[in-house]
């Protein structure tokens, strides 16, 4: 009896997660969804006039912005994470890699208003000065969510790469392969669905970030034009006006809140889809 | 490229990675040093023990630090039952099947749901409907949301990681399904359960977004969890953006940083010495 109860109370709190889930799903839509229908789903996501309290509630400029730093933030940082995985997975003594790869981690655990900050304090300065422009910029915010989705993508393709069977390595070696021909011909390739998984994952961390890009990216409302212009990304205009909105200017903050939502969990779900697939 | 010479082209990437690599680590540690150089002279005793002055201008941080370990609490008192017991359902009482189908894809994204989705969340539903407005119970209830998928995911592995024997034994002295679980296997689980809930402390601390929206950034003092409280690095966020006071900043980031290195070390620790025992 006693144990029938326990495993009916276990089975309810294992529902929690995907209860709650459910319940940010709901109040995101329930919030946003009405001034969507109401200025029309064409006037919400393909106007870039947003000015809310005068009843313009278009966010094009929005979501061009947060896909370009996403985009920035892939171009540079999918590079340099697949050159970390493969140099840990691959080149890097056991002994080392211990040590490594949780330091690489800890790059994940440095709060996003520090990267923030430094971007601000450190790297806006150099683009100003030798790129011009005002320095915070669709490019400063880039490079900050470069480093800072690097973690994600370089421990998931590592764990990608190690899952490859060593007799590919091995028979790519036994027909007289170099180790990198190897890697480049035999084993990314495998591991291919891994690697695509990690760079989603990246993805939507860095289109989920909001005080690090806050920081660095000018917030400037309009469609980018250079990379040394000043952006202003969905979570940045959420976070930004949230404190002082009321009215259907605090609603229209939630419906960017929803498409933002809507992006995420599209990626999460090809994620998912791949990760199934291998 | 193809025309170089194999062993060549293999030094040459392999220097080339290393350099990428390296510099990626150098990032890492070029950020602590800059932030412990400008911030660790700051630090003493009064910056720890009284609370912040005239906006953070002056005084200390006291009541952040009061606000972050109420806000943390508070999360964890509801995550932690709702994780480990997700993750005692998951490994003891349920086959792979398409219960732990949807349980784990629920999980999965919850982890990947930013944290400024989260605090629109937390805003909408205990800011507004429950009427607790900006409060320390918010907010830690907004961040429990946050830190269940990292509870769930650790706990099922140090559970999984109990050798299976420990049950059979403990099932063929006739002890219950229940008092099995919780007199053996959750004692030689515990140590990577706590492992996760430290880990989960250390992405609390440096947490923002989520924390502004429901907690708000009160300065004073918090004397009850219904009270609005400004943690750490919501302080930090306003220092610094707000240039408020330099120093204080570097200060507070400092004080950030270094619980968040002294956390996850010791996590590390710990894990290690975890894989040692059991292998």
């Amino acid at each position: 009896m006693k144990e029938k109860i326990i495993e009916k109370i276990l089975t309810l709190l294992a529902f929690s997660a995907i209860g709650v889930l459910l319940l940010i799903t709901v109040f995101i839509f329930k919030e946003g969804l009405p001034v969507i229908l109401k200025a029309g789903i064409k006037d919400f996501l393909f106007s870039a006039k947003w000015a809310p309290t005068k009843g313009h509630f278009g966010i094009l400029a929005m979501i061009i912005s947060s896909l370009a730093v996403t985009f920035g933030s892939i171009v540079m940082g999918v590079p340099l994470a697949l050159a970390c995985a493969v140099t840990l997975a691959e080149f890097c003594p056991p002994r080392l890699l211990v040590f490594l790869k949780p330091t690489i981690e800890l790059l994940a655990g440095i709060p996003s208003v520090v990267f923030g900050f430094l971007g601000v304090i450190l790297l806006v300065p150099i683009i100003r000065e030798y790129l011009g422009g005002p320095g915070l910029s669709l490019l400063a915010a880039s490079i900050i969510l470069a480093i800072m989705i690097l973690p994600t993508i370089t421990s998931i393709s590592i764990d990608a790469i190690q899952a490859v069977p060593l007799l590919y390595k091995e028979g790519a070696l036994a027909m007289g392969a170099t180790h990198w021909q190897a890697i480049w011909l035999v084993i990314l390739p495998a591991a291919r669905s891994g690697v695509v998984t990690a760079i989603i994952l990246g993805m939507a961390r860095a289109i989920g970030e909001t005080m690090a890009v806050i920081m660095v990216a000018g917030n400037a409302l309009k469609i980018p034009s250079s990379l040394l212009d000043p952006v202003r990304t969905l979570t940045s205009t959420i976070a930004l006006e949230m404190g002082y909105s009321a009215g259907d200017h605090r609603t229209a903050l939630f419906a960017a809140g929803m498409i933002l939502f809507i992006f995420i969990m599209a990626l999460t779900i090809l994620a998912n889809l791949l990760m199934r697939k291998k | 490229m193809m025309r170089l010479n194999p062993i060549l082209s293999q030094k040459i990437i392999k220097t080339l990675l290393w350099i990428l690599t390296g510099s990626t680590i150098g990032i890492l540690f070029f950020i602590i040093i800059y932030i412990f150089i400008k911030g660790l002279p700051q630090l003493s005793w009064t910056f720890l023990s009284t609370n912040p002055v005239d906006m953070g201008r002056s005084g200390g941080i006291l009541a952040t630090i009061v606000s972050t370990v109420y806000l943390i609490g508070i999360a964890l008192f509801f995550a932690t039952p709702l994780g480990l017991g997700t993750a005692i359902y998951l490994t003891e009482y349920t086959r792979e099947g398409l219960i732990t189908k949807i349980i784990r894809f629920g999980t999965e994204s919850l982890a990947g749901i930013p944290s400024i989705i989260l605090g629109l969340f937390g805003f909408a539903i205990f800011v507004i409907a429950f009427g607790w407005g900006w409060s320390l119970l918010s907010g830690g209830l907004t961040l429990s949301a946050m830190l269940l998928p990292t509870i769930i995911r650790t706990s099922e592995e140090s559970i999984l990681s109990v050798p299976q024997e420990y049950r059979e034994v403990a099932f063929s002295l006739g002890v219950g399904k229940w008092k099995t679980i919780t007199r053996v296997v959750l004692p030689a689980a515990l140590p990577g359960i706590v492992t996760g809930i430290v880990l989960s402390i250390a992405r609390s601390v440096g947490e923002t977004a989520v924390i502004i929206f429901t907690a708000g950034s009160s300065l004073r003092f918090p004397s009850s969890i219904f009270e609005s409280g400004r943690t750490l690095a919501v302080h930090f966020y306003i220092l610094a953006r707000e240039g408020i006071s330099m120093p204080m900043a570097y200060g507070t980031a400092a004080i950030l940083v270094l619980l968040i290195l002294i956390i996850n070390i010791s996590a590390y620790m710990t894990m290690r010495f975890l894989m040692k025992r059991y292998s």
